[in-house]
């Protein structure tokens, strides 16, 4: 008897006791909120909102310092978007292939491989980046340096592969058999079908599934770090090195006085990433929760 | 600690095991049961037949608030059982479903051995020396008439079991916490008819010591084994409640004279 | 015939995208095993780097990792798995759960080297644990915690609901279904996505950076507020910085070889356990 109001009373200490774990989540989004903005917000001392955002010349340790970040919000821009070009046709094409056209002893395969892809360590990208990939295209360009936006964009393209493929795969797995089958009995063949009936009705999915890739190639630093050549030039050119924000912070924040208006400006750096992948996520996440409902 | 339920408590008459007493029930916005009001009889066969989707498990389950499991269903009216009603707030749903049992629809041994399976209830419940478990185990599958067939292969998994001995080691399992009430929802479904043959043995054995409500969606079955028929209707509403014989020789209600000769269900 | 031929180039070109896939995996696998395999041996696993890191091995670094990876786990997989449970088994108060879902989702999102700020920011300076194991671990901790939350909310949802309500029909209290039905049937589940997050923790450099990773340390940590050498830090200060860089190609192979196989090898065991789970499977 006595161990059945022992167990009753762990019920409900069980239940706050998970209830708090799913809390932690919560709070430590929240503090990483606090303490981006605490140690970030400084820095508006030192220049404008404006003239950060907007400021075209990186001086951080000058005296003055001149903190402005328009080099590298462009340089993650335009390193994103090449990657994008890489990775949403292969991402999709790949989960098209996986999920509609591999035959079923394939598919295991293939998705393993995408795993795997999505398991190798972004040091290790950047790594084999700059060993073989920024020689190769070094002579093959015949660039002065094979650091560029360029090769950064391309081993990002790899990598935002599996988030892009897997988001696009479960999309199409949702779409339901009886509409590729009433499509097929009317006379379609399959790539007819995929094409004017699976592929429209797994959009929004296939959109998610880009829009969280880009959040992924946006927030990656290592690759980058390695193989871009790190100079904040503007306006930034493909073949040319390149500095991203994330780049930024991993290069300086080890040499940074805590306290400086440098210290401060490479968390408000952290904030503008924060804030621009947070949004990524809350759109695809709107744009995701359509095919979820429709399923 | 002392039971909130007290057998023959004042407000049921001796021999009555629940008094359900206008019970309606909503899943959401939407009515399952309306307004359904009877005693089930204790120590006998209590079949509640109907058509399909009629609310006959939704009714099973409020009898031991299984219900709950999901979280848009409601339950409003009165359902006593040992002197309480159960749908009033503070009842202990734990010590409820100790003395009301239940048998799926679909066997659902736990992935564990046939020992494991039967010794759960009593286990949660607190019986900790071998000796004494391993006597509730072989006297509950002894009842469940499964003994001779496993007592070699107690530590198997259960799954290496036939559909038919999986139903009554489920069947067991519930009987191994000596409950008062055993419900069933459809027990027979998912099984061949020389299976069904020996749980419907079983039944009207158990009603000697327990009582039972058995849902059912086969009139013969409901016939066979059970004193009383509750018959519901699509909409949840019970149309007559009488002894099983009665209302398939003389049913009052059209309706139902047309369910149980099989105009429609 | 025209409707034929336009199916069959779609499909190849889907197909060359799958296989560019299966290339790109291939090529960064081969270059990096090929040219890493000489270097392995097994001082190269047991030694210190001497003479500034230009000879010798990575023992300090492989520890390191280890201790963090370690760190990681005790951090986040009661974290994660209570958080999943909660989720999937105390459906109740659906406002709340919402709320959570999404600051999971969100925190899923947020890039590594802000996780490497955050850390440096709260453990580091706010918590003053210094640069240090513990603050690795807490900040690599919080970032594969929402893999784990995903993977054993997964796993617990695999688990048919016939378990969980035979269990309570029975008079048990939902913890103790949870605990003797539903856990010991999505325990497999829960490894697998267990071992992801590890491969994932071994492998991430931006929050260790100024959370944990040193340089180079002449000794062994002694305690978890030590700081460590890490291998995924470890090949990018060799690739990048470390003096004379371009004479320990080798070493930097080597040391890429040994990272890569030991997160590969780790998804490889989830993928296969994972497929055995769901062959096994008998409800
Ligand atoms: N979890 C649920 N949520 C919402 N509605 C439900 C739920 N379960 C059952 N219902 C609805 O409640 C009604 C009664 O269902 P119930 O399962 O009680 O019927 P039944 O008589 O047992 O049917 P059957 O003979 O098919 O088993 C049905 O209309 C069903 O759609
Ligand atoms: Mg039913």
């Amino acid at each position: 008897m006595r161990s059945e109001v022992r167990s009753r009373i762990g019920e409900h200490t069980v239940r706050w006791i998970m209830g708090a774990c799913a809390g932690v989540s919560l709070l430590a989004l929240g503090l990483i909120v606090l303490f981006l903005f605490r140690e970030g917000m400084p820095v508006f001392r030192t220049v404008s909102l404006g003239g950060f955002l907007g400021g075209r010349f990186w001086f951080p340790t000058s005296e003055p310092p001149s903190l402005g970040i328009l080099p590298m919000i462009l340089g993650s821009g335009l390193v994103t978007g090449f990657a994008l070009l890489v990775a949403v046709p292969l991402g999709i094409g790949t989960a098209l292939f996986v999920g509609e056209v591999a035959p079923a002893s394939a598919r295991n395969p293939l998705k393993v491989a995408v795993e795997m892809l999505a398991g190798v360590p972004s040091v290790v990208y950047g790594f084999f980046g700059l060993m073989i990939v920024v020689p190769w295209l070094q002579a093959t360009l015949n660039l002065p340096t094979g650091q560029t936006a360029l090769t950064a964009s391309l081993l990002l393209g790899i990598m935002a592969v599996p988030t892009v493929a897997s988001i696009a795969e479960d999309a199409v797995a949702a779409v339901p058999d009886t509409w590729r089958e009433a499509s097929l009995a009317l006379g379609a063949t399959r790539w007819q079908t995929l094409r004017s009936v699976v592929v429209p009705a797994a959009r929004s999915g296939l959109l998610a599934g880009t829009l969280l890739g880009m959040g992924r190639a946006v927030g990656e630093t290592m690759t980058v770090l390695m193989v871009s050549g790190n100079s904040p030039t503007l306006p930034p050119v493909l073949g040319w090195p390149v500095r991203t924000l994330t780049a930024t912070i991993a290069l300086e924040m080890a040499e940074t006085p805590v306290g400086s208006p440098h210290y401060h400006a490479l968390f408000a750096v952290g904030g503008v990433l924060f804030l621009f992948t947070l949004t990524l996520n809350v759109v695809g996440e709107l744009v995701g929760n359509r095919i979820r409902r429709l399923a | 600690m002392v039971s909130q339920f007290q057998p023959a408590g004042p407000a049921m008459e001796m021999g009555t095991a629940f008094s359900v007493q206008h019970l309606s029930f909503f899943y959401g916005q939407e009515r399952v049961l309306t307004d359904v009001s009877l005693d089930i009889p204790q120590r006998r066969i209590t079949s509640i037949v109907g058509p399909s989707g009629c609310g006959k498990s939704t009714f099973l389950r409020v009898l031991n608030r299984l219900y709950e499991v999901v979280p848009s269903a409601r339950a409003v009216g009165q359902v006593w059982f040992e002197g309480r009603d159960i749908l009033a707030r503070g009842t202990d749903v734990v010590d409820l479903r100790r003395r009301v049992g239940m048998v799926f629809q679909k066997p659902n041994p736990f992935p564990k051995s046939v020992y494991e399976n039967v010794a759960y209830a009593p286990r949660i419940h607190g019986v900790r020396k071998r000796r004494v478990l391993y006597d509730i185990v072989a006297r509950a599958l002894g009842q469940a008439a499964l003994w001779e067939e496993v007592h070699t292969r107690l530590g198997k998994s259960a799954f290496d079991l036939s559909g038919g001995q999986q139903q009554r080691l489920c069947i067991a399992r519930a009987l191994a916490m000596e409950p008062k009430v055993i419900l069933m929802d459809e027990p027979t479904s998912a099984l061949d008819p020389t299976a069904t043959a020996k749980i419907e043995d079983l039944i009207t054995v158990l009603k000697d010591t327990y009582t039972v409500v058995i849902v059912t969606h086969n009139m013969q079955q409901a016939a066979r084994v059970s004193d009383l028929a509750a018959v519901f209707l699509t909409g949840g509403e019970m149309v007559e409640y009488d002894e099983t014989n009665r209302i398939f020789e003389n049913p009052n209600d059209k309706r139902v004279e047309d369910y149980v000769t099989g105009k429609f269900g | 015939m025209n409707r034929v031929w336009s199916q069959r180039t779609a499909f190849a070109l889907l197909g060359l995208s799958a296989l560019a896939v299966f290339a790109a995996l291939a090529v960064v696998l081969g270059f990096v095993t090929v040219r890493g395999a000489p270097a392995i041996s097994w001082e190269f696993l047991s030694a210190f780097p001497r003479r500034g890191m230009t000879e010798g091995g990575i023992f300090p670094a492989l520890l390191g990792t280890f201790y963090l990876v370690l760190g990681t786990v005790i951090v986040s997989l009661p974290l994660g798995v209570g958080a999943a449970i909660y989720l999937a088994e105390y459906a109740e108060q659906r406002s709340w759960i919402r709320v959570v879902r999404i600051g999971v989702n969100n925190l899923a999102a947020v890039p590594s080297i802000v996780f490497g700020l955050f850390g440096l920011a709260f453990f580091v300076k706010a918590l003053g644990l210094g640069v240090s194991i513990l603050s690795g671990a807490l900040t690599l901790g919080l970032m594969v915690m929402p893999l784990l939350i995903r993977s054993t909310e997964e796993a617990l949802n695999a688990v048919p609901k016939e378990f969980r309500e035979g269990a309570l029909a029975l008079g048990a209290t939902r913890w103790q279904a949870v605990r003797s039905v539903v856990l010991p049937v999505a325990v497999p589940g829960i490894l697998t996505g267990a071992i992801l997050a590890v491969g994932r923790a071994a492998g991430e450099t931006a929050p260790i950076m100024f959370t944990a990773a040193a340089f180079y340390t002449p000794r062994l940590p002694r305690s978890p507020l030590d700081e460590v050498m890490a291998l995924p830090y470890h090949l990018y200060v060799m690739a990048t910085e470390s003096t004379a860089f371009w004479r320990t190609r080798h070493l930097q192979f080597g040391t890429a070889l040994v990272l890569l196989g030991l997160v590969l090898i780790l998804y490889l065991w989830a993928a296969v356990w994972r497929a055995r789970i769901r062959r096994r499977k008998r409800w």
